[in-house]
């Protein structure tokens, strides 16, 4: 009964002269940013309107608006996230740390104005320091310089650093980070390139 | 050794050499734009805006001096520093190229689609009617204090759905306006970015929009920045004069209120 829930908020707000912050309230402001939303873009290139429908994580995420998540909230997302991580079939961890600094350093991929047929990048440097050369390095995320060498090669580490990559929500909820491999960014071989720029003894990353 | 370098090399003692090499890169950037700010080609815009406002235009043959931005017919200065805000005409909150969109059909006689044909120039010789009629009319509030009001009740509901937006998270990517534009001192690769949900952060950004982009060759308005945001977040396309595009800038402008407007400013 949304327009019962709509007066009695309308009411009790009156009353208490403060902001509603009911649960009705909170659906009242999803719907109509959906609605706005649905009205003011159009499909363009790969990125059709399917775009603007938000998955479970990126709704509770956007419901905390920047703020600290309750605990239960963020053990409930980053167990729903850990659940979707696929490990690859070969048992293999890693691959190729030259082609993951191609991938680090690519920012092309998803957007409307890209070609999809090509492969997409994850544009790590972006956010991220990896090598000492590579000065153009933006801080929206820690530090990466050194990873392989601070933590080691163990599988242990291979495998918490590929389920990173494929999935950052199963092991930090609402981070700023792309889940590359739950939203079928880069492909699992991707993955293992960039598991190996971070931790391959050879890296850059780990001079 | 002057004070300055002591003070310097004192602190070069704690910063990592690489910490030096990026803030030199920042600094010469900085340079670089304060240059270009002395001869800023966006004056090119401003000056061909003025005549495509004077003009007799479109299947009506009337000028835009008959357009009321908010002030009065015809009134330019100031107008900008007051926008985005709801005009009862129209019965909806318009920002400045909304506004202009509305004129040219209500007033001059042009379809929307006519009106709509060229939003943005296309860094060749197809210039932007609407991007040069923009520059000058946001020229006409430079040294303005940012006033936009809060009175009407869309005006509040345009801000309240601004603020919801900023931080709607969506996509390939989970990217929200909030992934970069949330936190004091970050980067992406070495461009600084602002933090839009502080007052000094809007007040940064807003007032230096619209701008001359060195790289594009081409004056870019507020409604482009959001425009090219939301591709670089890998959402669908946004459509000019859209709700969102207007309860964003509405966002922005407010939490500007108070800063002194300093546009059409430059970029990278």
């Amino acid at each position: 009964m949304p327009r019962l829930g709509n007066c009695l908020c309308l009411a009790l707000s009156a009353l208490l002269a403060g902001g509603c912050t009911t649960a009705t309230h909170e659906g009242d402001v999803a719907a109509s940013t959906a609605a706005a939303l649905n009205a003011s873009f159009v499909p363009a290139g790969q990125a059709g309107l399917d775009r603007l429908q938000q998955d479970d994580t990126q709704r509770w995420c956007t419901a905390a608006h920047g703020r600290p998540l309750p605990q239960d909230v963020a053990a409930k997302i980053e167990s729903a996230n850990l659940a979707t991580i696929r490990y690859p079939a070969d048992g293999h961890l890693t691959g190729d740390w030259r082609k993951g600094e191609r991938i680090a350093q690519e920012g092309r991929g998803k957007q409307f104005s890209d070609d999809p047929s090509g492969p997409a990048g994850a544009n790590c440097y972006a956010c991220h320091r990896l090598s000492a050369t590579e000065l153009s390095f933006g801080t929206l995320g820690p530090s990466l310089y050194q990873y392989g060498k601070l933590r080691g090669n163990s599988v242990g580490v291979q495998r918490y650093t590929f389920g990173k990559i494929y999935n950052s929500e199963a092991f930090a909820a609402c981070s700023n980070m792309p889940r590359f491999g739950y939203k079928a960014i880069l492909s699992e071989q991707q993955i293992k390139d960039v598991t190996a720029l971070l931790l391959d003894p050879a890296s850059p990353v780990n001079q | 050794m002057n004070v300055a370098h002591g003070l310097f090399a004192l602190l070069a003692l704690f910063v990592t050499p690489v910490a030096l090499a990026q803030d030199a890169t920042s600094d010469e950037i900085a340079k670089y734009r304060a240059e270009l700010q002395k001869d800023n080609p966006a004056e090119l815009w401003e000056t061909r805006g003025e005549g495509i406002w004077q003009e007799k235009r479109g299947p009506r043959q009337v000028s835009l001096q008959r357009c009321d931005l908010g002030l009065g017919e015809g009134v330019v200065k100031g107008a900008y520093a007051r926008l985005p805000r709801y005009f009862p005409d129209a019965d909806r909150v318009q920002d400045l190229e909304t506004r202009l969109l509305w004129c040219m059909v209500r007033l001059q006689g042009y379809t929307e689609a006519e009106a709509r044909r060229q939003p943005f120039g296309d860094g060749n010789e197809h210039k932007s009617d609407l991007e040069a009629l923009t520059a000058y009319v946001a020229s006409q509030s430079r040294g303005s204090t940012m006033e936009v009001s809060l009175r009407h009740p869309k005006e509040v509901e345009a801000y309240r759905l601004g603020e919801a937006l900023f931080f709607f998270r969506a996509g390939t990517h989970d990217f929200a306006c909030a992934t970069c534009h949330g936190e004091d001192g970050k980067r992406i690769r070495l461009q600084d970015l602002p933090n839009l949900t502080t007052a000094e952060g809007a007040a940064k950004a807003y007032t230096t929009w619209p701008a001359y982009r060195v790289s594009q060759g081409e004056l870019r308005t507020f409604e482009w920045r959001l425009y090219d945001c939301f591709r670089q977040q890998r959402f669908p396309e946004l459509v000019l004069g859209s709700d969102v595009a207007i309860a964003l800038t509405m966002y922005l402008a407010r939490n500007a209120n108070g800063a002194t407007f300093d546009a059409p400013g430059i970029k990278r």
